[in-house]
């Protein structure tokens, strides 16, 4: 029991920093824009054509999902893995073609056949809005605003894979591969030790059944909701080191908010659908309350139903986001002073590889940390909401 | 930010389309084998750990049991030995006694014997001296005395005298 609510305690504690440094990351890149604009401003008014190094459209296009895999370089030199773009538009129907068929300079590229127009990660029609997009693209947040909220609202569905899609189906392609290769060694000899593969991820297994699932759910119900819980904290496991590894592009699956919102929805959606009796008195009618507070109370607990897998979602996203925004806020703190003199760009350099290397571990902590975190928390909300009453 | 925080439709879809067909895929492929193996271990180790508990309190009981045994007949051994050495003691103990009153026995007869002996030896001596005495005497006397009366009343005189007994 002890060992339980230390754990929880490390957890907590761990968390709250979590958070703030989430914000911290958050803040960031919120006041990169403004930087950015004001740093455009100030270019307008010297009329130098001078551009300097902007880290906060650097960082961002590394962070955000794209529509291809980008290796390395920069303008026409870069090295790109294309990947499948899929839109579905009414007036051109369904459309199929790789994202290596998007050409142009600058913010927005153009298909040949002149249908398409990427401009910031979003594929719009080349006849409307994107052009305009073209014109003042200066105002990098006016594109966005004009096309984003209503996805497909500029005429196109976008199904395409893109960079977190590939990389989700990748980490879930190499969990089938991984899980079915220790399941067969466990058949192939029954009863026995572990071995390879199975002797790798046995640990990782029991930890998400006895310190996660169990304590929280009990030994029976952990057996039905094992493995959603296992898939998740597999999942975001792999999929927050894949986001470790530098040079293939730089993912960042758990750090899409689409993707997180995904799981986040599969957690609710399991609450809610397994919830008792006991779980939805509580809900609407608190026990031991008294009666005028209940109109305070009864929308908060509404409120808190959906609010527990919305922060579920932004933990995770914020996290794993702003771990990449920390240290590419480091590459772009080398590339800044390297622009003033070369001297201070390796002076800095060793301090910032120093930086990132400590990030690193922490990362490597936090990718752990928060697979299991969600699984944990998943894990208490499925508990809550099968929990028997005995009081 | 707007590209980091705004859910992608086709990204939804294809997360939610993908992670249940994978969770269905483990479930059915991976987490059932392989959480049903690890249940099926641990049980056959608890159940290893419980038996190997056993047999070592049986173990534990057997010893003691031998060595109560080993005591037993321990004790019995020196009860034996004692009884025999008792029963050794006794029938040397009953032997000379019987001995010693044999012996008793056979001497007494043997005194008793010599005490007759000597009786009748001493009887027979006295008829004896007393024959002798008469032919003695009657040798005597014949050759000194004519007259049988007066020798005979001599003679006996002189045994009545005489202190033989």
């Amino acid at each position: 029991m002890s060992t339980r609510f230390n754990l929880f305690f490390l957890a907590t504690g761990l968390l709250i920093g979590q958070v703030m440094w989430g914000q911290h990351g958050g803040q960031d890149s919120h006041e990169a824009p403004a930087s950015h604009n004001h740093e455009e401003g100030h270019d307008h008014l010297e009329g130098d054509g001078k551009s300097g190094f902007d880290p906060s459209p650097f960082i961002i296009h590394h962070v955000a999902d794209a529509h291809d895999i980008h290796l390395w370089g920069e303008g026409e030199s870069a090295v790109h893995i294309p990947l499948p773009i899929i839109l579905y538009s009414q007036e051109f129907g369904l459309d199929v073609f790789m994202s290596s068929a998007f050409h142009g300079h600058g913010d927005v590229k153009y298909t040949e056949d002149g249908k398409y127009a990427l401009s910031h990660g979003h594929i719009s029609l080349a006849g409307d809005g994107a052009h305009d997009d073209h014109a003042d693209h200066g105002h990098a947040d006016h594109g966005h605003d004009a096309s984003h909220g209503h996805d497909g609202g500029s005429g196109v569905y976008d199904f395409s894979i893109t960079k977190s899609v590939f990389g989700m189906l990748l980490i879930l392609t190499l969990l089938v591969v991984l899980f079915g290769r220790a399941a067969a060694s466990y058949r192939k000899n029954p009863g026995q030790g572990p071995k390879g593969l199975a002797n790798v991820l046995e640990p990782l297994v029991i930890f998400v059944r006895d310190d996660i699932a169990v304590p929280s759910l009990g030994e029976k119900k952990a057996a039905k909701f094992l493995p959603f819980l296992l898939t998740v904290f597999f999942f975001i496991l792999f999929a927050n080191l894949l986001g470790l590894i530098p040079f293939i592009g730089g993912f960042n699956i758990t750090g899409t908010v689409s993707i997180t919102m995904v799981m986040a929805f599969f957690v609710f959606l399991l609450t809610t659908l397994n919830g008792n009796k006991h779980y939805w008195g509580h809900l609407f009618w608190p026990p031991g309350v008294p009666v005028f507070v209940m109109p305070i109370i009864i929308p908060i607990e509404i409120i808190g139903m959906f609010l527990k897998p919305i922060v579920l979602m932004i933990r995770l996203t914020a996290n794993i986001t702003a771990g990449h925004i920390i240290i590419l806020s480091f590459v772009s703190l080398i590339l800044i002073f390297g622009e003033s003199s070369a001297v201070a760009g390796y002076g800095v350099g060793v301090f910032s590889t120093a930086f990132m290397i400590f990030m690193y571990c922490i990362e490597l902590l936090v990718a752990f940390l928060q697979a299991f975190i969600f699984t944990l928390l998943a894990a208490i909300y499925f508990g809550e909401a099968t929990h028997e009453a005995h009081h | 930010m707007d590209a980091l925080l705004t859910p992608a439709l086709g990204t939804v879809v294809w997360a939610t389309v993908a992670f249940l067909v994978v969770m269905f895929l483990l479930r059915k492929f991976a987490w059932g084998p392989i959480l049903s193996a690890l249940k099926d271990r641990e049980e056959s180790i608890a159940n290893a750990l419980n038996e190997a508990d056993r047999a070592r309190s049986e173990m534990a009981a057997l010893n003691a049991d031998n060595e109560r045994l080993l005591q037993e007949a321990r004790l019995e051994r020196d009860t034996m030995m004692r009884e025999g050495r008792d029963m050794a003691d006794r029938l040397v103990a009953d032997a000379k006694a019987k001995a010693k009153a044999e012996a008793a026995r056979e001497a007494e007869i043997a005194r008793q014997t010599i005490a007759t002996e000597r009786k009748a030896a001493v009887a027979e001596l006295k008829a004896e001296v007393a024959k002798l005495s008469v032919a003695i005497a009657e040798q005597l006397v014949r050759s000194e005395l004519s007259q049988d009366d007066k020798q005979k009343e001599l003679v006996t005189k002189l045994i009545d005298e005489s202190p033989l007994n």
